[in-house]
């Protein structure tokens, strides 16, 4: 195959060019097209989740509520969570980075379903609507998290649109996690045996897991919800017997191995990132593909957590304690192996790696304040404060958004046949890092000295640590608007890429193009090789 | 072609979930207690199981096929028990919150 | 693992991203099965809140157990049985390549299925009768009557998403008799069709003991 430049972008025959048309975008089976049409998705929804996040930081830089009443000021938290949750952070790396290389990376032409996986987009797309007209008639104000009997009873807001929005939305998650299972056990090539794949997909697969197993008690959760609202008669009622600590039961049956879904593929990522920018492979393979599963399965088990103070049973609680300690233990070995991989690597500080180094320092922040609240004395004091919003934004955002973007651009040649701007992704990564600290920071200390969440006032001895929070979401907002610039800019204008410019290992990088034919390989690759064969030499082209 | 039990077999399995059925609903005249309960359940069960194997052809299928049917039951029995340890403790702290309304 | 099998007049086209049929038919099979263990956890939800207000209010919900039909929920029961037993013939017939045999298996199928939901509606307006349906128009007298109305929520919900899947797969059997009769069927289509039935019949011999049998009945 030849990497000639020139040849290589007058050749029609790659993904992105081998045909026109609305239709050919709208109703392709092609998963990397499919990829990108998520990528325009998500991306839309991340900033009107950021829309609604900026609204909150700016009624917070006051102690009063003077910016948005209290009742608006609960919508604005609600959507910003609610959007941030289902249609970014679940999608995203999945839907962009997982569809577009597990068929590459396990060597197939492309996933199982491929007409599932447009179906997937398309009723991730309703449901994106469908929310956004919610949002646009007034919105929820019962916090992502639906509580009853305020969203069954009392809320005068569109509760059952949006449970209707997510009910939907959670059906384009259960398809994408039924293919990439399937996929994976299925279409690998010959030679590519599991211990041979990509961590990458081990992490997608475990994620699916998860997806599969969790996301369909969410739907039934929901759907019950949505009858007592409208029905006014349910389960939860406690007119009838009914038990709210149910409702929270059943809702983080879900929520809880969420997260893990929202953060696994990131974890993937960054075992890509370390291995490429260190040109060495990962330390303890087994162990980081193992603790994987190890993450799906205990993350099943801890829920509880989330209930220590809503009246469930003490002993229930110390079970759910003990277990959530025990879920962080896979999660450590992966941050020990990461580093391992380092040390004594070959290491290339370009933007993907500074996102891989944030994402374990960052994360590891998050982690460990996740023991301070699995703590149960803790967690009655810091239970429903900035420290808890503290500690899964340093998860969310400086773990996984992080590792999204740096992701984003480790693939963008391979995706665009493009290379984005060295400089420019720098400064927009340094925003972003410095802009996070400052938002988020802060906001541990705030629930520390007992600030409360969802609350549109405060005391005012909190200001000062508001106003620097805010002013850090100022800047973080800025890093993350300029890579939206200089990646559509590197799409007409940045410099070609060739085949492997990383000179990285796995299929995505050494048997297909960049970008990709539409069936991604010639010929369909044969497996010889473990999968960071950084000492055996990579294929360049 | 992959193994399918025969017709014959399928009949034969036929009866027996017949005969539990049978069992079953008679068992509900039957006063065991709180064994009533357990009885109906793995009655219940053993029909499943059943169902499972021939019908759905599981007996003849991949350790990969079995190994997702049994995933989902494990996880429902997850969602079940570890929400029972609330439920079934929290009388064990008296207090008047635990439940206002009995 | 992978075998190549023949394209033939009853056998399935390759589809592209696959490279053999036995692998097409590995992963439509593990797509179904994995699809499956979704819906385990989606009643499984509805099935959980029931066994912990079932324990909470044994007195209410052997009272609401009580007011349910037993001899329609044998009924029920037999006939889901005998329309699981009549797909797993058709998925012989059809593995067989038996065109006659299969078309009438699936229609005793479909048959057997609108029965059981003609039993189920007829059961429905009986529970509309007796006024025990939740809502402003429950009326009942006797003690625990406020968890009964508890026990009717779930029994409405448990069985009306029963009813519903059952509903789409009558579809999907009145697809599957139209492709066959016009010679246009897949051999292994029908046997994962045939899995999503086996599993709504599943569902249901569950749903049975739980609701139906709960109440002791030594009348």
């Amino acid at each position: 195959m030849s990497t000639h430049p020139h040849l290589h972008r007058d050749d029609p025959k790659d993904y992105l060019h081998c045909e026109y048309g609305i239709r050919s975008w709208l109703f392709t089976t092609d998963h990397k097209r499919i990829a990108i049409l998520y990528l325009v998705s998500i991306t839309l929804m991340f900033f009107v989740g950021g829309a609604f996040a900026t609204l909150v930081r700016l009624e917070l830089i006051t102690p009063q509520s003077d910016l948005l009443q209290p009742e608006t000021y609960n919508r604005m938290f609600t959507m910003h969570g609610i959007v941030m949750v289902w249609f970014f952070l679940i999608p995203s790396i999945p839907a962009v980075l997982g569809n577009f290389l597990i068929p590459m990376m396990v060597g197939a032409r492309d996933l199982a379903f491929p007409r599932i996986n447009l179906l997937s987009w398309w009723l991730f797309t309703a449901s994106g609507v469908f929310v956004l007209i919610t949002i646009f008639i007034g919105g929820v104000d019962t916090g992502w998290t639906f509580y009853t009997p305020f969203s069954t009873f009392y809320s005068n807001s569109y509760a059952v649109a949006a449970a209707l929005a997510i009910f939907i939305n959670g059906f384009s998650t259960i398809l994408t996690g039924l293919n990439f299972i399937v996929t994976v056990h299925t279409m690998r090539a010959p030679g590519m045996t599991w211990l041979r794949l990509p961590l990458f997909v081990w992490s997608n697969y475990a994620t699916a897991v998860i997806m599969v197993l969790a996301t369909p008690v969410l739907a039934i959760t929901l759907l019950l919800v949505g009858i007592e609202r409208v029905f006014r008669v349910g389960i939860f009622d406690p007119a009838l017997g009914g038990d709210p600590i149910l409702f929270q039961h059943l809702f983080w049956f879900y929520s809880h191995p969420a997260v893990y879904i929202m953060i696994l593929p990131g974890m993937g990522v960054v075992s890509e990132l370390v291995t490429a920018f260190s040109r060495k492979r990962i330390f303890g393979y087994h162990f980081v593909a193992f603790a994987s599963m190890a993450i799906a399965l205990f993350g099943f088990l801890v829920w509880g957590h989330h209930l220590f103070v809503s009246g469930q049973s003490l002993y229930a609680g110390l079970v759910f304690s003990l277990l959530s300690y025990l879920v962080a233990v896979p999660s450590a070995i992966k941050v020990f192996n990461w580093t391992a991989t380092l040390y004594k690597g070959s290491v290339l500080l370009a933007t993907p790696m500074l996102y891989a180094l944030a994402f374990i320092g960052l994360f590891t922040m998050g982690g460990l304040t996740g023991l301070f609240v699995a703590a149960l004395g803790v967690d009655v004091h810091v239970h429903d404060t900035y420290f808890v919003v503290a500690h899964f934004h340093y998860i969310m955002v400086g773990g996984m958004v992080t590792a999204y973007m740096g992701g984003l651009h480790f693939w963008w040649p391979k995706i665009s046949g493009r290379m984005y701007p060295e400089g420019w992704a720098k400064i927009a990564a340094g925003l972003i890092f410095f802009g996070f600290n400052l938002t988020f920071f802060p906001q541990f200390l705030l629930g520390y000295l007992g600030m409360p969440r969802r609350y549109a006032t405060y005391p005012p001895e909190f200001q000062v640590w508001n106003v620097l929070s805010t002013a850090g979401a100022s800047i973080l907002a800025v890093g993350y608007v300029v890579p939206l610039f200089y990646l559509f800019w590197s799409m007409r204008y940045g410099k070609i890429a060739p085949r492997n410019p990383w000179r990285a290992s796995g299929l995505e990088w050494e048997e297909a193009d960049s970008p990709p034919i539409k069936h991604n390989f010639e010929e369909v690759p044969t497996v010889t090789k473990e999968a960071y064969h950084y000492h055996e030499g990579v294929r360049l082209g | 072609m992959p193994r399918l039990a025969s017709p014959r077999t399928f009949l034969k399995v036929f009866i027996a979930l017949l005969a539990l059925t049978a069992l079953t609903t008679g068992a509900a005249f039957v006063p065991l207690g709180p064994f009533n309960d357990a009885v109906a359940l793995l009655i219940a069960a053993s029909k499943a199981t059943l169902v499972v194997l021939f019908f759905m052809n599981v007996r003849y299928s991949s350790r990969l096929t079995w190994a997702f049917a049994v995933a989902g039951f494990c996880w429902l029995a997850v969602l079940l028990g570890l929400s029972a340890t609330d439920f079934f403790t929290r009388h064990w702290i008296p207090s008047p919150s635990a439940f206002p309304w009995r | 693992m992978v075998e190549a099998e023949p394209v033939g007049p009853h056998h399935t086209p390759l589809r592209e991203q696959f490279e053999a049929l036995g692998q097409q038919r590995e992963a439509d099979t593990l797509g179904m099965w994995v699809f499956l263990s979704t819906e385990i956890l989606f009643f499984g939800g509805v099935i959980t809140s029931y066994m912990i207000y079932r324990s909470l209010f044994a007195p209410a919900f052997h009272i609401g157990s009580g007011h349910l039909d037993l001899v329609s929920g044998t009924a029920m029961t037999v006939i889901l049985l005998a329309s699981s037993f009549t797909m797993a013939l058709s998925v012989h017939a059809a593995e067989h390549g038996l065109r006659r045999r299969l078309m009438l298996c699936l229609a005793l199928t479909l048959v057997l299925g609108l029965a059981f939901l003609g039993l189920k509606a007829h059961e429905y307006y009986h529970v509309y009768q007796e006024r025990l349906v939740p809502g402003s128009r429950f009326h009942l007298e006797g003690p625990h009557a406020r968890e009964v109305q508890l026990f009717m929520m779930h029994y409405f919900i448990m069985t009306g998403m029963h009813a519903l899947h059952m509903i789409i797969g009558a579809g999907m059997l009145i697809f599957l008799i139209t492709y066959a009769a016009r010679n246009t069927y897949k051999n292994y289509t029908v046997e994962i069709c045939g899995l999503y039935w086996h599993f709504v019949d599943i569902v249901w011999l569950f749903l049975f003991p739980l609701l139906y049998l709960f109440e002791l009945r030594t009348r």
